[in-house]
């Protein structure tokens, strides 16, 4: 799959995996900016390093000191200065905001060492969850209160399953220690804090499986804490939700 | 081509027959430098060599070593105060989505009014052994071997000051033990709090306890002199500041909660 | 009672780095063999279970950060060197200084021992993160394996904490004659920030520690949420707080002790880049102040290690222009030795190598702390092998090759017998090479997502061996390179040891050396003769022919005047 762009960008040279987000392309576009110029003053440096050590004439002292060390500072500053910026606007655009009200919600819950994803349902509302009630083998991993009736419709599945191109916004929690959930096609990563909860937004554009990787070391099943992610075209996500509902309301 | 050089320190300063910047012309002072350091300019007791630094060069080391050792001590108490903050705004959402913020402020004892008293004296005590560890007139005396008024004096003091303390340390645990009687407070944020930066405190006045009773050791079977001045010296040093801790320390539990 | 003398303390410090060391790069190559072949079992052990690869990966970070690069720049080295640097003939506090020693190797034995207690080694990494470090419920290791890794951090803190602050005391009391902070080399300004450093960020990870080991055994929640669900037991503590809390108090210590880890060794090298450039340090007084500078803003930026751990988004922006700050004294004293080697026709010799290869690797590894400090490209590189690349490039091997450098560079005078040079030239042409052969891939590895702390990084049913198979051949490399690596120090170890059954040879200031321990009288323990400072280090004539050292006195030239 050697997209022309990809390869134009570097993409291929820095193995950095397709992107199917919406905000991923800008932030793409930042990394391997960043990439190329820490490549370049790599090099940079280095030519300079081994060009003074090779010139075979002795240089004269003094150098000017502004010259030498001002100057080239006032121009890094200038470009790290940039970057920064650069860098702020786009997460100030992901993360100083909350999702759009129209947002799909998800739930998110991690524990050691599984991710479970909590649909609200018809009523658009989830249910109350108490620790004291969770319960895997049970049936009932995330302790959905059964006298909530809120809860009642509450779909829970193992595999977060997104429509194409709308918005969603997830809840973290985690259960028991930090997890880190991450998805690197989405350009994704965010810690889930047990006792707390964390939301973050996005929009998956490419329909397609990925990989949900737990990032934060959980314990000793913390390598295979691993899920997938499946994004849809928007008519199947609504067959799959509506057999999800189908099933719960039988339940 | 000769390198540049800046002469030292030592060369640019004046050299011993020079005594133009001394003698004002009065006639009243020898015409020799006697300034005894400190940041005297062009004169610094640092720039002399070791051991020639006046007689209390190792005083000086060990006060900068203590100083240092409480900055440590400092950062400790900063940290876990730190967290006290944090906790005390901490809560969190229940099952209904409600927020819970469940810190209960203790009340604390009231005999730690008491203790603090307490300590603030045993302070000032520990002061004036340390002040009677450097009073001229004595000082000559015991060091050139006339019997030992100041150690004697000091030794008085810091009896005091040890007896204080061990009575600020009781008090501290009758606090505890009228806290723990408390059923209200059991296992609330605020008294863990309570108890760590109490013990946490107490252990560090525990190691004053022991560098007391180290000194008044040493004010015994020490035979130097200066031995016997940086031993109370550091001893009270670092009682004062425990001191000075626990009045924050206490204000924050009494005020800050 | 006899004290001990401070080179005595610095060789026992040696010591245990070297017995760290080696252990350190044991655990590694074990967690890179299995990486590579998961089926591989170890001879007299079996396969590496996953909490064993992850305590491997703990026991490898803790002895590497704390035990070899915190231990042998600044309490190692600098017993051996700064008092004579300063001109003194002891540390301050001479018994204090041996306690803290003898307790560091009581802290290593007591880590080491985390190993045989029932159920093995912390498996929490260097981080220890709560709840999994809050109770023995989150794995295996996390019970006596914790407890004693808690103690052995405990013991390490203090000692360092001591040893900090007889540093501090020394550099300020026992400077010789003449020597006045701005003619201290830049060396001690390097231990005098890093000893600042340990002051003030050991005592935070100790009350951290103390605060963990009441939530562990003493049911608080000082680090936990109101309730807490592990391995379906609740756990049974009260309190409501939150596992960020020790987030940021590890932190506001962690970045500290990485300075600490390096500063000692960006003092050595501009010192011996001027040494052998025949030239002084490019901006001298730039370069105390940078090291300062970088002191006091790495008390500022720990909150880059929490960018997507639950931090508030506006807090990440305020973290990340501070820590972007930071790159500007590091590039300062980049430019720095940059403008000192240039065209100065400077001696190649092992030192020098090893100097000019700190800043190639600080270069390397330091260029992508900008990148990992901007929180919406930390979003998708952190906890990845792109951050294991940014510190083992930076920290491991820049910090390693302050380590060679010195050893070379102070051999001689300590044991009054120099290394070979050829065999040190070939140690660093294998070392640089093995060094950027494993390191420079995992930035590629960590691009392509591939997380850290993975006891096995495919063949896990599902989407992500899609995703992670892509770089099993980059990670074979790497294992590989990693081997020869290790390998590259063999010909070290040989050229020290053959080095060291020879006869002594009188071999006096062999690299012309201008600064203080290189006097002739430096190293005696008793001299009438009082150690005096008449210049600044770094004093050469224009065409490198002639210099005049510190200890010096100048009768024979014409003294002007600044
Ligand atoms: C100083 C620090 C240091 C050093 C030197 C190293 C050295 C090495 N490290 Fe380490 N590493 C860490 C610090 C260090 N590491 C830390 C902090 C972590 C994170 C832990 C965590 O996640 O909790 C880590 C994690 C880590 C991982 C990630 C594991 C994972 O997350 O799954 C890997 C994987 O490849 C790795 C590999 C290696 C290798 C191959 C070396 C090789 O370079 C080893 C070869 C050895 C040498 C080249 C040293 C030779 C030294 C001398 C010759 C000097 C002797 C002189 C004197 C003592 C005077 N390390
Ligand atoms: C010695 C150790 C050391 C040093 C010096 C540094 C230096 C820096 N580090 Fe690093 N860092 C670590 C050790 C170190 N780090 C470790 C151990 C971790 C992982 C901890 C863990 O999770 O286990 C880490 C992780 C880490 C993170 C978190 C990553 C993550 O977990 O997601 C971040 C984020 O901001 C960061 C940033 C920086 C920055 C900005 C610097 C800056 O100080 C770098 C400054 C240097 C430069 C900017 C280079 C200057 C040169 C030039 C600019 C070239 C000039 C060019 C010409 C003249 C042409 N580091
Ligand atoms: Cu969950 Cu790692
Ligand atoms: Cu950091």
């Amino acid at each position: 799959m050697l997209n022309a762009q990809a390869i134009v960008s570097g993409q291929q040279f820095w193995h950095l995996p397709r992107n199917a987000s919406l905000h991923g392309r800008s932030l793409d576009q930042h990394l391997l900016l960043n990439l190329w110029i820490a490549l370049a003053l790599l090099t940079l440096a280095h030519f300079i390093l081994l060009v003074g050590l090779a010139v075979r004439r002795r240089a004269h002292r003094p150098i000017h000191k502004l010259t030498l060390e001002y100057l080239p500072l006032a121009a890094l500053t200038v470009l790290f200065a940039f970057l920064a910026i650069r860098a702020q606007r786009l997460w100030a655009a992901q993360r100083y905001t909350g999702a759009d009200l129209a947002a799909m919600q998800v739930e998110v819950t991690g524990m050691q060492f599984a991710w479970y994803f909590r649909y609200p349902g018809k009523d658009a509302t989830f249910g109350q969850t108490k620790l004291a009630l969770a319960d895997a083998p049970a049936g009932n991993p995330l302790g959905i209160d059964p006298k909530d009736s809120y809860g009642t419709d509450d779909i829970v599945s193992s595999q977060l399953v997104l429509p194409a191109n709308r918005e969603v916004d997830l809840t973290l929690r985690a259960q028991d220690v930090i997890h880190g959930f991450a998805v690197p096609e989405m350009r994704l990563k965010q810690n889930a804090v047990p006792g707390q909860t964390a939301h973050i937004h996005f929009t998956p554009t490419t329909p397609g499986t990925y990989a949900i990787l737990c990032t934060q070391l959980c314990g000793l099943g913390h390598y295979r804490m691993q899920a997938t992610m499946l994004v849809l075209p928007p008519e199947k996500f609504a067959a799959w939700l509506a057999t999800r509902e189908a099933q719960a309301g039988a339940r | 081509m000769a390198p540049t050089i800046t002469p030292p320190e030592i060369d640019r300063r004046r050299p011993p027959g020079d005594i133009r910047e001394n003698d004002n012309g009065s006639g009243r002072r020898p015409p020799t430098d006697k300034r005894t350091g400190g940041n005297g300019e062009g004169d610094n007791w640092n720039d002399r060599p070791q051991g020639r630094r006046g007689p209390r060069e190792r005083l000086s080391q060990v006060r900068v070593g203590v100083f240092f050792g409480l900055f440590a001590v400092l950062m400790f108490f900063i940290a876990i105060v730190s967290a006290f903050f944090v906790t005390k705004s901490n809560g969190h959402f229940d099952a209904y989505s409600r927020y819970i913020n469940d810190w209960l402020p203790t009340a604390i004892p009231s005999i730690l009014w008491l203790n603090t008293a307490v300590l603030i004296v045993s302070s000032a005590s520990a002061e004036l052994a340390r002040r009677s560890m450097f009073q001229e007139q004595d000082v000559m005396d015991e060091w050139l071997g006339l019997g030992r008024p100041t150690s004697r004096r000091a030794t008085l003091w810091l009896s005091i000051t040890l007896a204080l303390g061990i009575v600020f340390l009781s008090g501290q645990v009758v606090a505890w033990k009228q806290l723990a009687a408390q059923q209200r407070y059991r296992g609330n944020p605020s008294s863990h709090f309570f108890y760590l930066i109490t013990y946490a405190h107490a252990a560090h006045l525990l190691i004053g306890v022991g560098a007391l009773v180290a000194a008044l050791v040493g004010l015994h079977r020490s035979r130097r002199m200066l031995t016997r001045q940086i031993l109370v010296d550091a001893t009270v040093w670092y009682w004062h500041a425990m001191g000075v801790l626990w009045l924050l320390l206490f204000a924050l539990l009494e005020f800050g909660q | 009672m006899r004290v001990m003398h401070h080179r005595a303390v610095g060789l026992g410090y040696i010591a245990i780095s070297v017995v760290a060391v080696l252990l350190g790069t044991v655990l590694s190559l074990l967690m890179r063999l299995h990486l590579s072949w998961p089926a591989w079992k170890l001879p007299l052990h079996g396969l590496i279970l996953p909490e064993e690869y992850l305590a491997l990966v703990t026991m490898h970070g803790t002895i590497m950060l704390f035990f070899v690069l915190t231990v042998a720049p600044q309490s190692g080295f600098g017993n051996l060197i700064l008092p004579a640097q300063i001109g003194s003939r002891k540390m301050a506090f001479p018994r204090l200084n041996a306690a803290s020693m003898y307790l560091t190797a009581v802290a290593l034995a007591v880590l080491v021992a985390a190993f045989f207690v029932p159920q093995g080694a912390p498996i929490s990494g260097w981080t220890a993160y709560p709840p999994l470090s809050a109770s023995p419920l989150a794995g295996p290791g996390q019970g006596d394996g914790m407890d004693v890794w808690l103690a052995a951090i405990v013991m390490f803190a203090v000692a360092s904490t001591a040893s900090g602050i007889n540093t501090l005391t020394t550099i300020v009391k026992l400077r010789a004659e003449g020597m006045t902070w701005e003619r201290l080399p830049l060396t001690v300004w390097g231990w005098f920030t890093a000893a600042l450093l340990s002051v003030l960020a050991f005592s935070v990870l100790m009350a951290a520690i103390v605060m963990l080991l009441c939530d562990r055994h003493l049911h608080t929640g000082f680090f936990l949420p109101a309730q807490d669900l592990i391995n379906g037991v609740m756990l049974g503590h009260t309190g409501d707080s939150s596992p960020l809390l020790w987030l940021h108090l590890f932190w506001f210590f962690g970045h500290p002790e990485v300075y600490i880890a390096i500063l000692p060794g960006m003092g050595l090298t501009s010192m011996v880049l001027a040494n052998f450039a025949r030239r002084k340090v490019f901006a001298y007084r730039l370069m105390i102040a940078t090291t300062l500078l970088i002191g006091f803003l790495g008390i500022l930026v720990w909150g880059h290690h929490m960018f997507v751990a639950g931090l508030n988004p506006f807090a990440g922006s305020a973290f990340a222009i501070s820590t972007m700050a930071i790159a500007l004294p590091a590039s300062a004293k980049v430019l720095s030795w940059l403008a000192t080697v240039w065209r100065s026709r400077p001696q190649l010799t092992t030192p020098m190598l090893f100097a000019l290869g700190f800043v190639s690797l600080f270069v390397a590894g330091g260029l992508t702390g900008p990148i990992l400090a901007q929180p919406i490209l930390d979003e998708y590189l952190h906890n990845t092998f792109f951050v294991v690349a940014h510190f083992h490039l930076i920290m491991a091997m820049a910090g390693i090759f302050g380590l060679c450098c010195a050893t070379y560079y102070w051999f001689p005078l300590i044991f009054r017998r120099q290394l070979s040079e050829p065999l040190g030239k070939v140690h660093f042409g294998l070392t640089i090479f093995g060094a950027y052969s494993t390191f420079l891939p995992m930035h590629l590895t960590g691009l392509a997502g591939e997380p850290r702390q993975y006891a096995q990084l495919n063949g896990i049913a599902g989407p992500g061996t899609a995703l992670l198979q892509t770089t099993t051949p980059l990670q074979l490399h790497i294992t590989f390179s990693a081997l020869f690596l290790a390998c590259a120090q063999l010909p070290f170890l040989y050229n020290v040891l053959r080095t060291a059954l020879l006869p002594p040879t009188a071999v006096e200031n062999p690299w012309n050396a201008t600064t203080m321990e290189w006097a002739p009288n430096a190293l005696e323990e008793t001299s009438p003769e009082p150690l005096m400072a008449y210049r600044g280090p770094c004093q050469y004539s224009d065409d490198a022919a002639t210099f005049i050292a510190q200890w010096q006195p100048d009768e024979a030239s014409t003294p002007h005047l600044e």
